[in-house]
């Protein structure tokens, strides 16, 4: 199996506060990876790391075999490392249609043309309508996002990701503060994600994570604590003790 | 020589000037993250009050000062309660249009009151002159300068290290969120330094009118000082804006007296360079949240 | 119809003419032949339209706060008045462009100092990059001369054919013309993918990086854009009074700028033609009230449009207009400032 996204001894820290440590992560080609931990485990902080948000002090970030350590959070999207954000990042004056449409037009090169209008582009054009159709946005692509139903924005927020056409897909809390009426679609969409991409979910909710993922580590104190198919990790008694310990402590 | 400690001492004089001037600018942006570009009126408000009061009104110097203190500390705590604080948390925008329009009715009501041209606070005989320490021309006026300010200076840094007042300033400046967790009325904290500041700008003010100049122009004029010493001291403590205060002053003086012709070039540069160098100021842990 | 073909309709549609869009440039020419008596106070509003134009370019779609905007039009407005003192390119529209990619090159060179950093650090350097030029202009009296200015500059037929008349005439059309384009041309860029990246980082610049968008390039391009624009304002300002002195580059004028843009609202580009009607409009009763002391009344606008909030005061002034189209069209009002996309 080749690995689609690595990252060897991350390192890093806020003053002298160590929130990611010798942080090792293999995601195999094609996987349904999930990534979970107690809460201030840090696994925001691995996602900032991975799109880039945060440079760490130490360590390597592979993406399928090129190092991209380096690179800006925009040249990663364009690598093909794409995100869904937790709480509402969405831009709330724009519409469906020219949110995923600026996505696809970024995603094409087509970002910097200052000439040619919105909606003349026969290949943004293509991509969007395909976008916004697998995610049944279609009949909602011209009103303002902020007056969407909550499923919808969610569900936005994938399509968003998936039109940057991600080689890996890290999915932040898909389903958080989804209403249970509209909680199918969300799984529905996760679900039916194009196999070919990869998809790293980070998550809270552990129904999701073990009716989704092949794959699952567990991150505690920024460093990994296991790491395997989910049916031993769930026998393990370590994850035992630290989610019974945080559930002792709640 | 001698000229070089002639600049260096004018320098210092100058440079304490506009801590005195700017400190309370500082302090805003630390605390509330406010952009104050109308710090500069209640400077010029101190200065002519000053005036008046030794020019028209025959009071001494020495007893003018304190007034001065007092009155824009007054017009600051009324400003303060009565607009600034509905703008705290506006965006930046915001705050630089409003300020800059109370500079514009600053500038314009006092060159309706007082006239535009410069006016000159009539000093006691005992400052103007100079002295001579070892060969060194020392102007009297400006050792005054150097003494006051530096006296202000140390006790704002015993009021701020010593007094409760002063922790709950701290505590607030860190983290006003976690301040007000504690139980510390961060809006009271911040009126009450927001008029110290003013009353200190004033009491700049009023000082600066021999050195500076004082006409209806001063706001608009040293606004870019005024930031220079909050934006490269940064705003986490008062050491911060002193030594870049005494930076500029020094830099200033002796730009002025080394390369007369390159005029304020020198400092604007040297500013630029500074903030590309470091956005969040030379001294400085974050300026602006 | 297939969804591509509503995809790109729809799309289209954001950027189709507006009637309301079409009424104003209508009006627009209207007062150009109404008043033929007020040529130079309508050739100043212009000049400020485009002036502000360009602000809305960086403030209204990409963010900005610029305390130092009249960096750019004191550039544009030197470069023209040299071109033109010392012939070395006498025909105006050619000197126009030029004088506006002199701004431009600035601006190019300085976007990346004004793109690092915070607001304050932008204040800063915007503010500082204009002190400087006017410190610049002053040192190099010899060149620039000094406080008394440019004397002199005698302008030559624009493309040889129309002279500039003491009445404004020429002066007004012509800077009536460039306006016009610059706006067609400002219209296209914000309806491109580029504009929309734009408000995509106004809004959100993290959010922005991560659907892929080059934000600092994108500020850049735009930064140099506005400079480019604010250049030809400068250069018109030059060649329609044949002056150019220090006061091109002065605070003040990056101030009022502000407040131009302010009145007429960012973020939709008719924002900074309306606030330099209304503007002049204001300077012109407030000078007739107190002479001298008109900026007083100008910093009491600023305060109370900040005090009663600019979207209100944006709400309250485009009532009247919006019941009219209510009312005659039977539908929702087409004139609006987007209400939380205001910065």
């Amino acid at each position: 199996m080749t690995i689609a996204l690595e990252t060897t001894g991350l390192e890093k820290s806020f003053g002298g506060l160590r929130v990611a440590r010798a942080l090792s992560l293999r995601v195999e080609q094609g996987a349904r990876h999930a990534l979970i931990g107690p809460n201030g485990a840090g696994k925001t902080t691995v996602i900032n790391l991975l799109t880039g948000v945060l440079k760490p002090n130490a360590g390597r970030i592979l993406l399928e075999g090129h190092d991209i350590t380096d690179l800006p959070v925009h040249a990663r999207v364009l690598r093909g490392l794409s995100r869904t954000f937790q709480i509402n990042q969405l831009y709330a004056d724009l519409t469906p249609l020219e949110t995923v449409g600026l996505a696809v037009s970024e995603r094409l090169g087509r970002g910097g043309d200052w000439w040619r209008r919105m909606g003349t582009l026969d290949d943004v054009n293509r991509e969007t309508a395909e976008v916004l159709a697998s995610f049944r946005l279609l009949e909602v692509m011209n009103e303002r996002t902020a007056t969407l139903p909550y499923g919808k924005q969610r569900l936005l927020e994938i399509a968003v990701a998936i039109a940057t056409r991600p080689r890996v897909l890290l999915l932040d809390e898909p389903a958080a503060g989804v209403p249970a009426g509209e909680r199918h679609d969300i799984l529905a969409a996760v679900a039916a994600l194009p196999r070919d991409v990869t998809v790293l979910l980070i998550e809270h909710d552990m129904d999701l994570v073990f009716a989704f993922a092949d794959r699952i580590s567990v991150l505690v104190n920024g460093a990994m604590l296991v790491e395997g198919p989910p049916a031993e990790v769930a026998r393990d008694p370590r994850v035992k003790a630290v989610y019974l310990g945080e559930a002792a402590d709640a | 020589m001698t000229t070089l400690f002639t600049i260096l001492f004018d320098g210092v004089a100058y440079g304490m000037l506009l801590f005195v001037l700017a400190c309370g600018l500082a302090v805003t942006l630390g605390l509330m993250n406010f952009v104050n570009l109308a710090h500069g009126a209640f400077a010029m408000t101190g200065g002519y009050v000053c005036a008046v009061l030794v020019n028209q009104s025959g009071w001494p110097f020495f007893a003018a000062l304190p007034l001065a203190f007092v009155a824009s500390a007054l017009i600051g705590a009324v400003l303060e309660r009565a607009l600034y604080r509905h703008l705290y948390a506006r965006s930046h925008l915001d705050q630089v249009l409003f300020s800059v329009g109370l500079v514009f009715m600053s500038v314009a009501a006092v060159d309706y009151i007082m006239g535009s041209s410069r006016i000159f606070i009539k000093l006691p005989a005992a400052l103007e002159g100079q002295l001579d320490f070892f060969g060194v021309g020392i102007g009297r006026y400006r050792l005054m300068i150097i003494v006051i300010c530096g006296l202000l200076t140390l006790a704002l840094q015993l009021i701020l290290a010593r007094t409760r007042f002063g922790s709950r300033l701290r505590a607030a400046v860190d983290d006003p969120r976690a301040a007000s967790g504690l139980g510390i009325n961060v809006p009271q904290v911040f009126a009450l330094t927001f008029a110290f500041g003013c009353g200190l700008a004033g009491l700049g003010g009023a000082l600066s009118a021999e050195i500076l100049g004082l006409d209806p122009y001063f706001p608009l004029k040293f606004m870019i000082y005024f930031l220079i010493v909050v934006t490269v001291g940064g705003s986490s403590s008062i050491t911060g804006p002193f030594l870049a205060s005494l930076l500029l002053g020094i830099g200033d003086v002796a730009g002025k007296y080394y390369v007369p012709k390159m005029g304020p070039f020198v400092i604007y540069t040297l500013m630029i360079v500074l903030l590309i160098w470091r956005p969040n100021g030379l001294f400085g842990r974050t300026v602006a949240r | 119809m297939t969804a591509v073909s509503e995809v790109s309709s729809r799309a289209i549609a954001r950027a189709r003419w507006r009637p309301a869009e079409i009424a104003f440039w209508i009006l627009v020419a209207c007062c150009a032949f109404l008043f033929p008596s007020r040529y130079l106070i309508m050739t100043d509003i212009v000049r400020l339209a485009l002036f502000a134009l360009s602000l809305d370019l960086i403030l209204g779609y990409a963010g900005i706060v610029s305390l130092g905007h009249a960096a750019f039009f004191g550039v544009g407005a030197y470069s023209a008045g040299l071109m033109a003192l010392h012939g070395i390119i006498t025909e105006p529209v050619i000197a126009l462009v030029v004088a506006g990619l002199v701004a431009m090159v600035l601006g190019f060179l300085t976007s990346f100092l004004v793109i690092r950093g915070v607001d304050l650090t932008r204040l800063m350097v915007t503010l500082g990059i204009a002190l400087l030029l006017e410190a610049l202009a002053e040192r190099f009296s010899n060149i620039t001369g000094g406080s008394d200015g440019l004397q002199g500059i005698e302008m030559a037929p624009i493309l040889g054919l129309f002279a500039f008349d003491m009445y404004g005439k020429t002066g007004f059309f012509y800077s009536l013309i460039v306006l016009f384009l610059l706006f067609l041309l400002a219209r296209r860029i914000v309806h491109s993918p580029f504009g929309l990246s734009l408000r995509a980082i106004r809004n959100n610049p993290l959010r922005a990086s991560a659907i892929g968008v080059p934000v600092d390039r994108r500020l850049i391009a735009v930064y140099t854009v506005a400079a480019f624009y604010a250049g030809i304002a400068g250069a018109l300002f030059t060649q329609t009074t044949a002056l150019a002195s220090l006061d091109v580059f002065s605070f003040e004028r990056s101030a009022d700028l502000m407040l131009v843009l302010v009145i007429g609202g960012t973020g939709y580009l008719y924002g900074g033609l309306i606030g330099a009607v209304v503007f002049k409009m204001l300077q012109e009763v407030f000078s007739t009230i107190t002479p001298q002391y008109w900026q007083f009344w100008i910093g009491l606008v600023l305060v109370v449009i900040v005090l009663v909030g600019r979207d209100r005061m944006h709400r309250w002034a485009l009532w009247l207009p919006n019941l009219v189209i209510r009312q005659v069209a039977g539908r929702k009002a087409v004139v609006a400032v987007p209400k939380s996309d205001a910065p």
